[in-house]
């Protein structure tokens, strides 16, 4: 009896506090809602990662091994690697000096600079791609006097970098300029007064403070520059052992039906872009993470990261 | 005295106006190299198109983008990306909301799974999509037995697209539903709201912004895509070829004048969108409570 009554308030107190905060949803709803999202989630992004490893070793281990070991899988794994090389410290630096510039200090038409930035995202990886051609292809711009001294750009490597560069090129620069406006620049002005050097400044003031957002950016524009496919199949000729690169190697290997070929060299850039998501996610945590230490500061002295609009100029 | 009075007014005026001008170096080194960079890789490139488009002329350019062969594959990629960024619009909006909100096993592993389709190369996805959708595919042979086609058909089309597509809706709607005060859902709770009216009227309200662009900016990348479209789409000229493959078609004949009249309508449409897609962002940070 006594522990009955003892009970009682409990449940009472438990049902007022669901009733007015009204937000628990009952369970059927929560579990029909989880169920049809991890259903959809399952079907349109688990299905096809397994998929692929069950194809790459339908024809057992020793083929799928014997695809990545060809020497046109092992020459376009080297033009792959070769363009990640060229392309990503590339947009890295510019990325950096973007940011600088346009967190850093005030100018005319900066909106539009950064729009611009963003440019290359809305275009079609096939007309990034096909910019080029028309520039310097046989029958481009620069076509004939390319040809006259024997360069090579279109059906070449330089070609495929370009294409590259061009699709990759917002990725580091659209992470960095949001979070460095959002920190301002009193810390760096004030090591300037203490008279730190413009590198000085940069290395140890504003790198520690950005070198999560930086790292998160360049796996973005990492695993971009591995995967690109349209603007680069453009370019490249598809000269085999040449100017194959991964994905396009993978092309070549599905349309002579060579599946468990194809599908095992795919296999390698599954794994890749699951570590890269992994990457990606330790990082956005880590920056989540310095980013709730500054939160208070941050909000403080900037209350609208884009305001500033006419101001004194 | 009056020195003083000339240094206290000038810290006291000055400080304000030239924390924001030029104490911090590298403003013209790192304004010139962007300027540069984005000139030499982005501008000229792009320029390139419009000097070939002057090259056509107008009438050229009507003639191939009018033929039936370049309507329909406007047609099928503009529907097939509106349907795709409609269905990540709702079902967007749907992971997005059960990920925030709910608490279940294996959330952080769907969480980190969502950004899969910016990370995985699209021809991968396209081999894959084909060979689960195709008519001997895991899905394609059930729907095959009812008489539907997926793979090889504008549903393939639109079924890569969804895929190509799908993390938008999602990543832009996760921070504003985490931003939303529980507080006043709770008031309207008091106030005796149902759940779905709170829904309505209280969160969809503050999520509109979020939602519309990420359906944008799903619709700007399907609509451009190429890469995991070419494998499953069979590549039918007038049924199933899209814009950017037939923009491939005439660039591989060599007929840059093709390509270009056929290019250029696509590039006007991207240029809308990244104006649209600005636009609303800006919607988004005024709506943000700060």
């Amino acid at each position: 009896m006594e522990s009955g009554t003892g009970v009682m308030p409990a449940p009472m107190i438990d049902a007022n506090v669901t009733s007015v905060a009204g937000q628990v949803p009952s369970a059927p709803v929560r579990w029909t809602l989880t169920a049809v999202a991890v259903g959809f989630l399952a079907v349109t992004l688990v299905l096809p990662l397994v998929v692929v490893f069950i194809n790459a070793l339908a024809q057992g281990w020793q083929t799928a091994i014997a695809a990545w070991k060809h020497p046109d899988a092992l020459a376009a794994i080297r033009l792959t690697a070769l363009t990640l090389a060229i392309v990503v410290p590339l947009n890295t630096t510019f990325g950096l000096a973007a940011a600088w510039a346009i967190s850093k200090f005030r100018f005319a038409g900066k909106s539009l600079l950064v729009t611009l930035i963003d440019l290359p995202f809305s275009v079609s990886p096939v007309i990034s791609g096909m910019v080029f051609v028309l520039l310097f292809g046989a029958q481009g711009l620069l076509g004939p006097w390319l040809s006259e001294h024997g360069i090579r750009i279109i059906f070449a490597v330089p070609g495929i970098v370009l294409a590259t560069t061009f699709v990759t090129l917002p990725f580091v620069a659209r992470e960095l300029i949001p979070l460095m406006q959002a920190q301002g620049q009193e810390e760096e002005e004030a090591a300037v007064s203490l008279g730190a050097g413009g590198w000085q400044v940069f290395l140890r003031v504003t790198l520690p403070n950005i070198k999560w957002g930086l790292a998160y950016g360049t796996i973005l524009c990492g695993a971009r520059t591995l995967g690109e496919f349209g603007a680069v199949s453009v370019v490249s000729g598809h000269i085999r052992g040449e100017t194959n690169t991964m994905p396009l190697h993978v092309e070549i290997l599905y349309n002579e039906y060579q599946f468990a070929a194809a599908f095992s060299v795919a296999s390698l850039l599954v794994a890749i872009a699951l570590i890269t998501i992994i990457g990606k996610s330790i990082v956005e945590w880590r920056m989540q993470g310095s980013l709730r230490d500054s939160a208070g500061i941050v909000r403080q002295q900037h209350p609208a990261p884009n305001g500033g609009l006419g101001d004194e100029d | 005295m009056k020195g003083d009075r000339s240094i206290a007014s000038e810290t006291k005026m000055g400080f304000c106006r030239r924390r924001n001008r030029r104490v911090l170096p590298g403003f013209r080194l790192t304004l010139g190299f962007t300027l540069l960079y984005l000139s030499l890789l982005v501008l000229i490139p792009l320029s390139t198109l419009v000097l070939w488009m002057g090259r056509l002329g107008w009438e050229e350019l009507w003639s191939t983008f009018t033929a039936p062969r370049t309507l329909a594959a406007y047609r099928l990629s503009l529907l097939g990306a509106l349907i795709a960024a409609g269905t990540n619009a709702v079902f967007g909006l749907l992971v997005a909301w059960v990920l925030v909100r709910y608490r279940f096993p294996g959330r952080r592993l769907l969480d980190t799974l969502v950004d899969l389709p910016f990370a995985l190369p699209t021809a991968v996805a396209g081999i894959a999509l084909t060979a689960i959708y195709a008519p001997t595919g895991v899905i394609g042979r059930l729907f095959a037995s009812v008489g539907i086609q997926t793979a090889y058909s504008p549903l393939g089309v639109v079924l890569a697209m969804v895929f190509v597509s799908l993390p938008f809706v999602i990543r832009i709607t996760q921070p504003v539903l985490q931003d939303i005060d529980r507080e006043v859902e709770e008031a309207a709770a008091t106030l005796g709201a149902t759940r779905l009216q709170t829904f309505t009227r209280v969160i969809l309200p503050a999520i509109i912004p979020a939602v519309l662009t990420g359906f944008a900016m799903a619709f700007a990348r399907a609509v451009g895509e190429y890469g995991s479209i070419v494998f499953i789409s069979g590549n039918m000229p007038g049924r199933t070829e899209i814009v950017p493959l037939l923009i491939m078609t005439r660039l591989e004949e060599f007929n840059y004048a093709g390509a270009t009249s056929v290019a250029l309508v696509l590039l006007l449409l991207s240029f809308v969108m990244l104006l649209l897609i600005n636009l609303l962002q800006a919607w988004i940070r005024r709506g943000a409570p700060v």
